[in-house]
C-alpha cells in the first residue's frame, strides 16, 4: 500500500507522517512536493500539518492552489482516500473538499496539549478500524481549530453523519471546558458527504509510538490501511 | 486604477480578536465602544483604466481567494 504525502512551503509534520507510514505502519510512502503534477500512483494520500505558505491570508488559504492540490482534487472525486491532519484539514477546508471553516480559536491561543476526542462514526476511512464512542487522547497544536459552519450547514452535516470526531472528557462526556478552541458542537473532525475525504485536527503521527508518550493515534492510522485492506 | 477590498468576518460569525480589542478599550476607559469587529484591507493596482472592469477583477479575486465566503463577506471599492 502507497500513501503520498504531501509537502507543502511550510509544512512541518511531513516527515512525521512520513515515519509513522514506514516504520510504524510498514507501508511505502512518497514525499510529494506540492509543485508537482502526479501522486504517483499513491493508495491515500495525506495533507500533512504545518504552516503552509506561512499561514499567510487565512490558513489553507494559498495551499489550496498548489499545482498537486489539482490532483488531490482529482483523486478524491475518484473516491480515493485524502487525510488532512491540522494544517491539511484547514487546506482541505479551504480547497471546498471538505464543509466548513476555521476560525480563530475562541481564546485566541495556541493550544498544544493532549486532548480527548471521540469517535463518532466508524464509516471513514480514519476510523474503519475504531469503534463508536471510543476514546481516543490524542495532541493538538493549532491556533486555528475553531471549526465552524453555518446553521444550516451544520445541520446537513450533523444529519448525514460527517462529524468524525469530538473534543470530550477522558469518559466520553462532552463538556465545553473539554472544548479546546470553541469548534462548534465541539467538532475536532469532519469528513465529506462520500466519506472518503476526512480532516482532523488531532496528530495521529505524534501519538503513534510508546516513546511519543501515547499509542491512540494508532487507531486512526491502521484504520487507513483497513479501509484500503477491505475496500 | 487603485482597488480597496475590505474583508470582515460576517455578523454571524464570532471574533474572539475583535471582542478582545473591545475588552481592551472598555479597560482603557473608552466604554462608549459597544462593539468592535477586525477585518482586512486590500490595495491592488490593476492595469486598465476602465473602473467598471476593475471593480470586476477586483471582486473575482476577492471571490476566489481574498475572502473564504464561508465566514467572510468583502466590499470593493476603486479610487
Amino acid at each position: 500500500m502507497k500513501f503520498a504525502v504531501i509537502v507543502f512551503p511550510g509544512s512541518n509534520c511531513d516527515h512525521d507522517a512520513h515515519y509513522a507510514v514506514t516504520q510504524v505502519l510498514g507501508q511505502q510512502s512518497a514525499l510529494i512536493w506540492h509543485k508537482d503534477t502526479d501522486l504517483q500512483g499513491a493508495d491515500v494520500v495525506i495533507l500533512p500539518g504545518g504552516f503552509a505558505h506561512g499561514d499567510y491570508l487565512r490558513t489553507g488559504a494559498m495551499a489550496r492552489f498548489s499545482p498537486i492540490m489539482r490532483e488531490v482534487q482529482a483523486f478524491a472525486e475518484r473516491g480515493g482516500p485524502v487525510i488532512g491532519i491540522c494544517n491539511g484539514f484547514q487546506i482541505l477546508l479551504e480547497a471546498g473538499l471538505l464543509p466548513g471553516a476555521m476560525l480563530r480559536n475562541r481564546g485566541l491561543k495556541y493550544r498544544c496539549e493532549h486532548v480527548h476526542v471521540r469517535v463518532e462514526t466508524t464509516d471513514t476511512p480514519a476510523t474503519a478500524g475504531a469503534y463508536k464512542g471510543q476514546v481516543l487522547t490524542i495532541p493538538i497544536g493549532h491556533g486555528e481549530g475553531n471549526y465552524y459552519a453555518p446553521p444550516d450547514l451544520l445541520k446537513r452535516i450533523e444529519d448525514n453523519q460527517q462529524v468524525v470526531l469530538r473534543y470530550t472528557t477522558a469518559d466520553g462526556r462532552l463538556d465545553d471546558d473539554a472544548n479546546p478552541n470553541g469548534s462548534v458542537n465541539a467538532i475536532a473532525s469532519v469528513c465529506n458527504d462520500r466519506r472518503n475525504v476526512v480532516g482532523m485536527m488531532p496528530h495521529p503521527e505524534r501519538a503513534c509510538e510508546p516513546a511519543l508518550g501515547g499509542t491512540d493515534g494508532l487507531v486512526i492510522l491502521q484504520s487507513i490501511v483497513k479501509a484500503l485492506t477491505t475496500a | 486604477m487603485r482597488a480597496r477590498v475590505f474583508v470582515t468576518l460576517k455578523p454571524s460569525v464570532f471574533d474572539p480578536q475583535g471582542r478582545t480589542i473591545v475588552e481592551a478599550l472598555h479597560t482603557m476607559g473608552y466604554g462608549d465602544v459597544g462593539d468592535v469587529r477586525q477585518g482586512k484591507y486590500f490595495e491592488l493596482e490593476i492595469e486598465t483604466t476602465d473602473s467598471a472592469k476593475a471593480k470586476a477583477m477586483a471582486a473575482e479575486v476577492a471571490d476566489k481567494l481574498l475572502a473564504n465566503p464561508v465566514i467572510e463577506s468583502y466590499r470593493v471599492e476603486i479610487v
